[in-house]
């Protein structure tokens, strides 16, 4: 591993307990609403004036509600890797909070080791890094998938579209 | 009383990477406009401009520059942004000053410039700004979205690779006859399923490119048209609302949605419900929709639009394109100017561009694209930030 100081790529936004890792949202202290990020200055329920709130730990699995991968580097201010690599993003559903955060898959997991409705786990990896500090980021780890035994030639495949 | 306002002239400036100043696209585009509508620019009362954000300070006030570059003739002027829907919003500012009485005659303009590839947020560092973190901690890019929601339909909808990839096929078919579209090209259905992979499941042919071009549209009150014995087309409905709470379906640029925990989803979501808007205002249904306009960002969202626009129920849109409704000839023709698949995106003209060619449609103008006996059509446009906005326009009486 790196011994570069490791910095979160959005501080206050998750944790950085690399055993159990947790976005960080807010619960409407009246409604109940939820929200990620934190969100604490005045409720976004239509029917709801409240200016409360409470921040919390949201839910660390859910279910894909949708994927895709970048078979391109996407443009600034993402900081791809060189020589780039395919990756994947998740929209997962929380169940408890019922909404969806969107995140990457961790790295060598690609679209075809996932379906919607496979559980996901939060995980952190690293994002970029430069020459001081490595950038960490929340990522969603497939849970039990059922076509993870072929991860890697899947993720190897996957980047031959590119 | 009736919300009815004449379409009396449209123009449009060919989509293309042409590299000049967006101003010449909408003057070329206003004079046209202009000229069908046989209304002299000394007698616009009104202008509205769409705004775009790529080409600075003039961008931003649109509606001013393009009255300058005509030439100040004195008339009000408004600016409008609201991502892919201005345009829209463009024509609807200035169909209220001519429903509320305030204008009799007003100019609706808008073009854009745009930069090669990916549309990237604006440069500068701004982590309170959901468009630059999405880039900065995902990678997440436009096709990234339309991906995740062309991945549902696949996995819940029963919709095919192949399908999407025929999406494209009929609208290369249909822009192969329009004159301002930029990709003129047939493709056959190998073609496009061998093009690299973007955003799984999206190819690089089932997503709508970036490009120059403009659009302007005069309308009037019934009474001045009824002055120039005009037999026009007529706006009967411009949705342009906003979602309702909570929104859980994944939208650009969200990082995450809201949640449904306190209130429960709405029975519509954003799409159907302006199309829904749209249909309550003009006192019409799908049944009376004769051909349509629609958002393909993506292969796979003309689909989604197909069910919002209730051509059909949802999660069957595929099943329309196999049957070829859809297609010129069809019972229902979508995107017969070739849709974005073959203008690409010019923001603020787009919503307008989708206006002009029902226009042309249902005057019976549209030369070999042409559907026939069309009385009614109707667009769907979705922006960004909750933007979004649906026309429907009627043949004359």
């Amino acid at each position: 591993m790196s011994k570069k100081d490791q910095k979160s790529a959005r501080e206050g936004w998750f944790t950085l307990d690399a055993n159990n890792p947790r976005l960080l949202g807010s619960q409407c202290d009246e409604c109940q609403t939820y929200y990620f990020p934190v969100h604490e200055k005045y409720c976004r329920n239509p029917q709801c004036e409240s200016e409360s709130f409470t921040q919390i730990e949201l839910s660390n699995r859910g279910k894909i509600w949708s994927y895709t991968n970048a078979g391109y580097a996407p443009p600034p201010p993402f900081v791809a890797d060189d020589p780039y690599e395919v990756f994947a993003l998740a929209a997962v559903e929380l169940d408890k909070e019922k909404l969806v955060v969107l995140g990457q898959l961790v790295k060598g997991v690609g679209v075809d080791d996932v379906s919607i409705g496979d559980e996901v786990e939060l995980a952190i990896e690293t994002l970029y890094e430069d020459e001081e500090s490595e950038y960490l980021v929340w990522k969603w780890k497939p849970v039990n998938s059922s076509k993870s035994s072929n991860t890697e030639s899947q993720a190897s495949s996957q980047g031959g579209a590119a | 009383m009736s919300n009815s306002v004449a379409i009396l002239g449209v123009g449009m400036h060919p989509w293309g990477k042409w590299g000049n100043n967006f101003v010449d696209y909408g003057v070329k585009a206003a004079r046209d406009a202009l000229k069908d509508a046989g209304v002299a620019w000394q007698d616009i009362q009104f202008v509205a401009g769409a705004n775009t954000m790529r080409c600075g300070y003039p961008g931003y006030v649109a509606g001013a520059t393009f009255a300058k570059a005509l030439g100040w003739n004195g008339a009000r002027v408004a600016s409008c942004y609201a991502a892919c829907a201005s345009g829209a919003q463009a024509l609807n500012t200035a169909r209220a000053q001519i429903l509320s009485g305030m204008a009799d005659v007003a100019l609706v303009v808008g073009a854009d410039t745009t930069p090669k590839g990916f549309l990237a947020p604006q440069g500068g560092d701004r982590p309170d700004d959901p468009d630059w973190l999405r880039f900065r901690l995902f990678g997440a890019t436009n096709p990234a979205y339309f991906a995740m929601h062309a991945r549902r339909r696949i996995e819940l909808y029963g919709t095919t690779e192949h399908d999407i990839a025929e999406v494209r096929v009929k609208n290369g078919d249909n822009g192969l006859h329009n004159p301002n579209a930029r990709y003129k090209k047939t493709f056959s259905i190998d073609e496009v399923l061998a093009s690299p992979m973007v955003a799984d499941p999206l190819r690089l042919f089932e997503i709508c490119a970036t490009s120059d071009g403009g659009a302007a549209i005069v309308i009037a009150s019934e009474e001045y048209a009824k002055k120039l014995h005009a037999k026009p087309v007529t706006i009967e409905a411009i949705s342009t609302i906003t979602p309702t709470y909570p929104s859980t379906q994944l939208e650009l640029p969200d990082l995450a949605t809201d949640s449904a925990a306190a209130v429960s989803v709405p029975t519509m979501n954003f799409k159907p419900a302006m199309i829904d808007a749209a249909y309550k205002e003009a006192g019409i249904g799908a049944d009376d929709i004769s051909l349509a306009e629609v958002y393909d960002l993506s292969t796979a969202m003309e689909l989604d639009w197909y069910e919002a626009l209730q051509l059909c129920p949802e999660g069957e849109g595929q099943k329309l394109l196999r049957d070829r409704d859809t297609y010129i000839g069809g019972r229902v023709p979508v995107n017969p100017s070739g849709g974005l698949a073959c203008f690409g995106e010019a923001v603020p003209a787009q919503a307008l561009a989708q206006v002009c060619e029902l226009t042309w449609q249902l005057r019976g103008q549209a030369d070999k694209r042409q559907v026939e006996n069309a009385r009614y059509g109707i667009t769907a446009n979705e922006g960004l930030f909750g933007h979004g906005s649906s026309v429907i326009v009627k043949a004359a009486e």
